[in-house]
């Protein structure tokens, strides 16, 4: 079943891919949905399995050798736990609505085949990296998924900026993988294996001991862990790695949903959890993490403010979420990490999707200054957006209250100064989440008209195989809280996860349930004042925003250029690269190599030939004025070679 | 096994098509005609018989199979033949991409038959360089394939040939003299040219030292390592399009076969002292290469200094003197031979139709070009190094091997993936993608039949080797155990004599 459910969608990928301009685009959308519709029916119900008491032991499908070199061996196989069967489980339900979405989405597309086909490549590859069984197939997964961001990114391959987008997701994501890569070499130095069940067998026995790193002797467990990290920092766009993330909004709209919302970039949060029987032993990689995740949560959620892409407003919210999945695998919480990434890739996805029915029902106009007024005109797409929101800024009993309230308590439950940072952030965070989430409906669908009246007499719901999906998903988003709580986070979780993750010391998640009644009220009220805010700017008083933007003029200018990341990246490192390049190129090569080498040979060997023309015609003292100049160099040579030791 | 010689029958079969393409008389057109035939056919049975010795070959040994050996000059130095783990496959790298490179030269038309020849001839030099087992024969093999090379470039070569050809023939001059000096001195050492016995041959610490370096000078030279790698740009660029193929896929690989045939046998003791050095100019190689190449402004420049970069992974890979290091190493070898070979293949493909090389005219072929851009994606993604390719798995092998040496070398090769990325997408981006707005581009036809010819059986090889490279490493396994065990053995007795009072 398990390999059904990995294989099928690279069978659709393959058929729609290679054969996609002979057998048409009906024929084409049939072979990449249908079997990622059954794809998702199987996990579906592998996953109740579970829900029922299923395996509790990883059960490992194996499927192919790959190659062995040494001690150094690897497989194809797939590892099925109860974390394999949640990430199955969001992957293929998303993917298959996605796919069902791009049906109506790319209809006026030239290339629907291709799109497909990428789509269901996208969902291969991430089901090898959930279902890896040792390190180098999730790097598998892991580059794979890239691949078909970079692909689908760039789909409109005719905009360059896609295709500078599509290059800078692929980069930035590889300096990830640069310390996932080391990673998994300091893993095989230390464990002399990169398989999941022996390496996390032997993490215990390794606590205290040192490797030598570079310049340092540093702790065995904490070196691997930061270096895993660095990759997932790159995938799941953390602070610093974050920059492709934005610019990937100029993929089409159900990638952004399905990549760069829901699945991929949760693939950080996955590998983080998968390798929690290392992480639970490094509380320097933990604290950092903590750190990381704390600060991305907040610096994305100020940007999030004042963007006036939809899609770009959206990107920064999920770059926030991902900042709250990381602080909770920081402070322990891998459970309430797992659980907001399965619920935020319903109601994230929802919300890409929404937006992707206002961009289609707008004539493809992105820009939230031009829309506005159009509640009306697409009330079932307004109410998505409603739902989304709502779930996303944690109001009761919609599915982020449930997943977003408890990394909050478990922040502050963990007691630690990093813990009590990731807390507070992850409160103020959350009023900002609140305040741009209405912000965007209130621009986007409230107030006065500003589109031109072509546009406006356009505006139209969206055909029923769009809308499907995404009453699909909100329903996701209004019970998938509620229905698995238990299981997740509350008191079925240990029989739930079983040994799928491996907890610090303490479990956090305990001491969650027993915080102060102000910290568990907080987050709500504090979403619920974000709301009010975004209705005093917006709907009350529009002259609020732009007041406030002419009165904190510098302040606005850092926000609204993303806090200078990329002109310093542009600054510190890519000017400097191409710099370097061209000097190695013209003054190393050129100058210096060839200079001094071949060509200064070649001048001088034609300089020795014209002599040696003249000195064949009979000049004979300067036969032995070479011989003199010839022995002289002998001799000097021989006395400087003797000279020092004597 | 029988006592046919397959391993002679295998080199000289293409010098047998070679004195055939010779006998070819007729009016121009039928000549060239016939050449072609004549070579294409000659190309697929060496392959077909060399496949042969894969079949025959039994993995489980480290010794040199299905040798062969007669008097030649002299009573030592001897016509000797055979393969181990490591060569066997080289040699079916060579036959294999003969037939592609014979397919590719269909643009050829000048001089078609003493082209085929010049092929047909570099063939049988450079599967002899991979089955000599004889010190001498070695060498000829190795110095005489240069020549028909040379004439490649200098011949059928692009505008500036005759400063390519010089550069080329410069570098491995000096590498040449050195090996030769060291061979003698190796020759008047030991007694005898015969490379098993070499192998086994202990040279006292202080000579390896000097022959370490001469050799050193020859096979670097022929890598290339920085920082005599500045002939590899030029030759690629004035090469016809097949010239660089075999110029990438095999004659790049002779560098790195002779580490390993005899630097690191022979010569263990100096090879462990100058790893270090290797390591620093591998180290280089990969980043210093990778920013050059983020700014080249012709297709096959670029791809030459990637080659530069790629080489350093096997250099590093090699001296990192780990199973990982060198297995990775060899099996990086064979995919960079079918990757950067496709690579140029890929260039000659729209060099052919609009005969320029500059990045700057191209752009937004993807829309008239489909089946060519998506070859085109796949061995980009090959030389990237994404897992489920060839390029992958000798790259991993290789760091991995490298962090167990030294984790700095480990660290900073790893930034190669990084560059690696970016300088292959932007080559991809500025040839293939954006609006296709240049009318001379819109004419550009996809590729034909014959192209497709070409490039399927070098895709399937690349996909093969990266979901399946248990095939290949399988079989160098035993070779590679037995190349490393004799070399931490010499090491380790040299440290118990240093040790003794």
């Amino acid at each position: 079943m398990y390999q059904a459910i990995v294989f099928l969608p690279l069978l659709g990928a393959l058929i729609a891919g290679l054969f996609g301009r002979v057998i048409g685009v009906r024929l084409s959308q049939i072979v990449t949905v249908v079997p990622m519709l059954v794809s998702a029916v199987l996990s579906v119900y592998g996953f109740f399995g579970v829900l029922e008491g299923g395996h509790h032991d990883a059960l490992v499908v194996p499927v192919a050798d790959w190659f062995q070199s040494g001690a150094l061996s690897v497989a194809w196989a797939l590892r099925i736990d109860t974390l394999t069967n949640v990430m199955l489980v969001v992957v293929t339900v998303v993917s298959a609505l996605v796919h069902v979405y791009s049906v109506g989405y790319m209809s006026h597309d030239p290339h629907p085949q291709r799109f497909m086909a990428y789509l269901s490549l996208f969902t291969f590859a991430m089901l090898m990296l959930v279902t890896a069984n040792n390190f180098v197939q999730m790097f598998f997964g892991w580059e794979g998924v890239g691949l078909a961001s970079y692909l689908l990114i760039g789909f409109w391959f005719k905009r360059p900026s896609a295709n500078a987008a599509s290059i800078k997701a692929f980069v930035v994501n590889r300096v990830g993988d640069f310390g996932f890569a080391l990673g998994i070499m300091a893993v095989f130095a230390t464990f002399g294996s990169v398989d999941f069940s022996t390496v996390f067998a032997a993490a215990p026995a390794q606590v205290g001991k040192t490797l030598h790193f570079l310049w340092m002797d540093a702790d065995v467990l904490t070196t691997i862990c930061l270096l895993l990290f660095i990759g997932a920092m790159g995938k799941s766009a953390q602070l610093g790695l974050h920059t492709w993330l934005p610019d990937a909004m100029e993929g089409p709209t159900p990638v952004s949903a399905l990549i760069h919302a829901a699945t991929m970039v949760t693939a950080g949060v996955f590998m983080v959890a998968r390798c929690s029987p290392l992480f639970s032993l490094s509380p320097v990689a933990l604290e950092v993490i903590t750190v990381v995740g704390a600060s991305t949560a907040i610096f994305a959620a100020t940007v999030g403010l004042v963007q006036n892409d939809i899609k770009r407003v959206i990107a920064y919210s999920t770059c926030s979420q991902l900042g709250y999945m990381f602080f909770a695998l920081g402070v322990g919480g891998y459970g309430a990490a797992i659980f907001h990434l399965f619920t935020h890739a319903f109601f994230k996805a929802l919300l890409f999707l929404g937006a992707g029915s206002v961009i289609h029902a707008m004539s493809d106009e992105q820009d939230m200054r031009n829309m506005g007024g159009i509640w009306r005109k697409i009330p079932f797409t307004y109410s998505m957006m409603w739902i989304g929101s709502l779930a996303l800024a944690g109001v009761p009993f919609f599915a982020g209250f449930y997943s977003k309230d408890m990394i909050i308590e478990a922040a502050f439950a963990h007691g630690t100064a990093a813990g009590q940072y990731a807390f507070s952030m992850g409160i103020l965070a959350a009023l900002l989440t609140a305040f741009y989430s209405w912000r965007l409906i209130f621009m986007t669908f409230h107030g006065a008209p500003r589109a031109d009246h072509h546009v406006m007499d356009h505006v139209h719901e969206s055909p029923l195989v769009m809308t499907l999906p995404l009453a699909v998903l909100a329903l996701g988003a209004i019970f998938a809280g509620f229905a698995f709580a238990p299981y997740f986070i509350g008191h079925e979780r240990e029989a739930f996860w079983g040994a799928s993750l491996v907890l610090p010391s303490v479990d956090v998640l305990e001491q969650a349930h027993h915080v102060p009644e102000w910290v568990s009220l907080s987050p709500t009220l504090i979403g619920l004042v974000g709301i009010l805010f975004a209705w005093l700017f917006y709907i009350r008083r529009p002259s609020m925003p732009v007041e406030l933007a002419e009165t904190n003029w510098p302040l606005y200018q850092f926000l609204l250029n993303k806090w200078y990341f990329d002109e310093l990246y542009a600054f510190a490192i890519t000017g400097p690269a191409n710099w370097l390049g061209r000097v190695f190129w013209k003054q190393g090569d050129g100058m210096i190599i060839d200079g001094f080498g071949p060509d200064g040979v070649a001048a001088a060997v034609r300089g020795l030939s014209a002599r040696a023309g003249r000195l064949q015609s009979g000049y004979l003292y300067h036969y032995a004025f070479a011989m003199l100049i010839g022995v002289a160099a002998l001799v000097s040579f021989f006395i400087y070679r003797i000279g020092p030791t004597h | 096994m029988t006592d046919w010689p397959i391993l002679s029958t295998v080199t000289f079969l293409p010098t047998l098509g070679a004195l055939l393409i010779a006998l070819i008389k007729g009016d121009e057109a039928a000549v060239a005609r016939n050449a072609r035939f004549v070579a294409l056919w000659t190309t697929l049975i060496t392959f077909a018989v060399s496949l042969l010795i894969w079949i025959d070959f039994n993995p489980g040994t480290a010794d040199f199979q299905f040798t062969e050996s007669a008097p030649w000059i002299g009573t030592t130095i001897g016509y000797r033949m055979g393969v181990d783990g490591i060569s066997m496959l080289f040699v079916i790298l060579t036959t294999f991409l003969m037939p592609i490179c014979i397919l590719a030269s269909a643009s050829v038309h000048k001089r078609v038959k003493e082209y085929m020849i010049a092929f047909l001839v570099l063939e049988t030099l450079m599967i002899g360089v991979f089955c000599a087992t004889d010190l001498f024969l070695f060498y000829v093999f190795f110095e005489a394939g240069l020549i028909p090379m040379f004439l490649i470039i200098g011949v059928w070569g692009g505008a500036r040939r005759i400063y390519a050809s010089f550069k080329f023939f410069l570098y491995t001059l000096l590498g040449s003299v050195l090996a030769l000096l060291a061979i003698l001195t190796m020759y008047f050492m030991a007694g005898t040219t015969d490379i098993p016995t070499l192998m086994a041959y202990k040279f006292p610490a202080e000579m390896q030292f000097w022959l370490w370096l001469a050799f050193f000078a020859s096979f670097a030279v022929k890598v290339p390592m920085w920082p005599v790698h500045t002939w590899l740009p030029d030759a690629h660029v004035e090469a016809p399009t097949a010239g660089s193929v075999i110029l990438a896929g095999v004659l790049l690989k002779m560098g790195g076969y002779g580490f390993l045939r005899f630097s690191i046998p022979m010569f263990p003791l100096a090879s462990v002292e100058f790893a270090p050095l290797v390591f620093a100019l591998s180290v280089i190689a990969i980043i210093y290469t990778s920013l050059v190449a983020l700014r080249q402004e012709d297709m096959k420049k670029l791809i030459a200094y990637s080659s530069v970069a790629h080489m350093g992974f096997i250099t590093m890979g090699t001296f990192s003197l780990t199973q990982q290091g060198v297995q990775g190493a060899i099996l990086q070898m064979l995919s960079h031979g079918i990757v950067s070979g496709a690579l140029f293949l890929c260039v000659g493909v729209v060099y052919d139709r609009l005969h320029t090389r500059e990045i700057a005219r191209y752009g937004g072929l993807v829309k008239n070009m489909p089946v060519y851009a998506v070859v085109f994606l796949f061995f980009t993604m090959a030389t990237v190094g994404l897992p489920g390719t060839s390029g992958f798995v000798g790259e991993f092998l290789t760091l991995v091997g490298a962090y167990q040496a030294n984790t700095w070398v480990a660290f900073f090769a790893s930034t190669g993936l990084i560059l690696g990325a970016a300088y292959s997408l932007s080559l991809y981006r500025r040839v293939m993608l954006g609006d296709l707005v240049k009318p001379d581009l819109m004419a550009l036809r996809d590729l034909g039949i014959r192209e497709i010819a070409i490039f399927v059986p070098l895709i399937l090889v690349a996909l093969y080797m990266g979901v399946q490279p248990g095939a290949f490493l399988h079989v160098m396994d035993a070779s590679v155990q037995h190349l490393l065990a004799q070399q931490q053995a010499a090491v380790q007795a040299a440290a118990s004599v240093a040790l003794a009072p």
